[in-house]
């Protein structure tokens, strides 16, 4: 049963992406927002709603460059609906605030936005005066206090212990990687356009055992923005409307990087599945969160491609999750070739993909419904998105 | 390359200072005997506040592991080994993140029995693990 005040996705959007790109953050953000509203075909003074993740971090300038405040400002929005916030599920939770505005009738087109600028504050760290805490608390402060300062130490904990109970291999996990660096070489925004073999993969040097050099995204300079939009406006956007199904999460009892609990996609994907009318077998496409492949292992296993325990032989080959396989993932390159553009990327391609515009990149067969799953450990969201 | 401190607080501090005492103690919960970490003021099982350090034997076994590589801060020395460690007389509701230090750590595998050190600087008395063999 549609809705007036059904959720879609009219826009997409994106500022230029790079390791490092000479440019505001806050300006990246406007790149993106006008790019978006030119795809949807709307105006700045249509935007009545204003979202993000994880907001601006003080403490960590370079994850979250820009607040609400400061694109309410610069642009001079009436916005009816806003937020930006950290304690969420995950990156989509900034999604999913905006799906809740339009379904609540507070707002008719949500401009939501995804900025880092991870390269900018290595190139000139004098302008991002980020505040470190002396100490540590809370989740983190046991794992930093013995150097796991990346999630690459935290996700090869998991895969270490994937490797372990069921057999997966190195070999197996690569296809992840040579997936993304094949599909990056055609996307001409891709960070990295060079594509690998097996033994490239095999022998890059190793960053956190088993997690080599292209098992890991790279840190990136860039802004995607979705705008979030009520159905019954649709007709007058020069867009094809993408709808948004369903967005789930779940988080089971204990938020934790390092105790011995399912992660949180997985019962995420549950959820998803609980919620929606759709099922595995309806999905054309997946847009799987690549930070590290260990994470896009885990949500092809969660969200039921095949059995807990047997993403790596699921992988094997590579055929699967090629853009001519039975489920073509990380068609634009994902975060591993495309830059770590923290999630909004998967939305984007899978946007485009399902209208059929993604240029370059697009997949030669009718779509009609992409899956996508962000995040790792205790964040995780997945989300639906079906082109009616 | 010193290590970043934790913030103590009434519920943590006796397992940054256990140490130094040579002991490791983890938090139990004295109602219905749950293993409680990191500390917590309540038990999540039972809503008991009744909850308690207990001196554990410092044992245990490698749950996972990974050798990391990447220097990610200037001076941090590596390849270093972090892991998660199961302790013998504590369930699994309870793991500890920790470096495994010492003779043949690079090559410390899931499973590997292990015993804890520790390691001072300023006010905590970091819990490490080295291979028992």
């Amino acid at each position: 049963m549609s809705d007036k005040n059904d959720p879609v996705i009219s826009g997409v959007g994106q500022s230029a992406v790079g390791r490092y790109v000479d440019r505001l953050p806050l300006l990246m953000t406007i790149d993106a927002i006008k790019e978006a509203l030119d795809n949807a075909g709307l105006t700045v003074a249509d935007i009545d709603g204003l979202a993000t993740w994880p907001g601006r971090m003080e403490t960590s300038l370079d994850m979250g460059p820009v607040g609400c405040d400061e694109v309410i400002n610069a642009l001079g929005l009436n916005v009816r609906w806003y937020n930006g916030a950290y304690e969420t599920p995950a990156q989509y939770s900034a999604i999913a605030e905006a799906v809740a505005a339009v379904r609540s009738g507070w707002a008719r087109h949500v401009v939501v936005f995804r900025t880092l600028c991870q390269g900018a504050v290595r190139h000139r760290p004098q302008d991002f005066p980020s505040v470190h805490p002396k100490r540590m608390s809370g989740v983190m402060a046991a794992m930093m206090s013995y150097h796991a300062y990346s999630a690459a130490n935290w996700v090869a904990q998991f895969a270490s212990r994937h490797f372990h109970e069921y057999g997966t291999t190195r070999e197996q996990l690569a296809q992840i990687a040579i997936n993304a660096r094949r599909n990056g070489a055609i996307n001409p925004k891709a960070v990295f356009r060079e594509a690998i073999t097996m033994d490239d993969y095999m022998s890059a040097r190793m960053i956190s055992s088993p997690l080599c050099l292209y098992d890991c995204d790279t840190m990136t300079d860039a802004s995607t923005v979705i705008i979030v939009s009520a159905a019954d406006t649709a007709k007058d956007l020069k867009s094809i409307p993408i709808r948004i199904d369903t967005m789930a999460c779940a988080l089971p009892g204990r938020y934790t990087w390092d105790q011995d609990v399912e992660p949180a996609c997985y019962p995420t994907a549950r959820r998803l599945w609980e919620l929606s009318d759709y099922t595995v077998d309806d999905v054309d496409m997946g847009q799987l969160y690549d930070g590290f492949s260990f994470l896009t292992l885990q949500w092809i296993e969660a969200l039921g491609f095949c059995p807990v325990g047997e993403g790596g032989r699921y992988l094997e080959g590579g055929h699967r999750i090629s853009r001519d396989g039975e489920f073509p993932i990380n068609t634009n390159g994902g975060q591993i070739a495309a830059g770590r553009t923290h999630a909004f990327g998967y939305v984007r391609e899978a946007v485009r993909q399902l209208r059929g515009e993604a240029e370059e990149t697009q997949v030669n067969r009718e779509m009609k419904v992409a899956v996508s799953g962000a995040g790792g450990g205790p964040l995780s969201m997945a989300m639906l998105l079906v082109r009616d | 390359m010193a290590r970043p401190l934790p913030f103590l607080t009434p519920v943590n501090r006796f397992y940054w200072e256990a140490g130094q005492d040579g002991v490791l103690k983890i938090q139990q919960c004295q109602e219905c005997s749950l293993w409680i970490n990191p500390p917590q003021p309540i038990c999540r099982n039972c809503l008991s506040e009744n909850v308690a350090p207990q001196t554990v034997s410092g044992k245990g076994t490698i749950f996972s592991v990974t050798v990391n590589h990447q220097a990610w801060q200037p001076g941090l020395e590596v390849p270093y080994v972090i892991a998660r460690v199961k302790l013998d007389e504590v369930d699994d509701t309870v793991l500890l993140t920790t470096n495994i230090v010492g003779e043949g750590c690079l090559e410390a595998k899931i499973g590997d029995p292990v015993r804890v050190l520790f390691e001072h600087q300023d006010d905590v008395w970091f819990p490490l693990f080295e291979l028992a063999k």
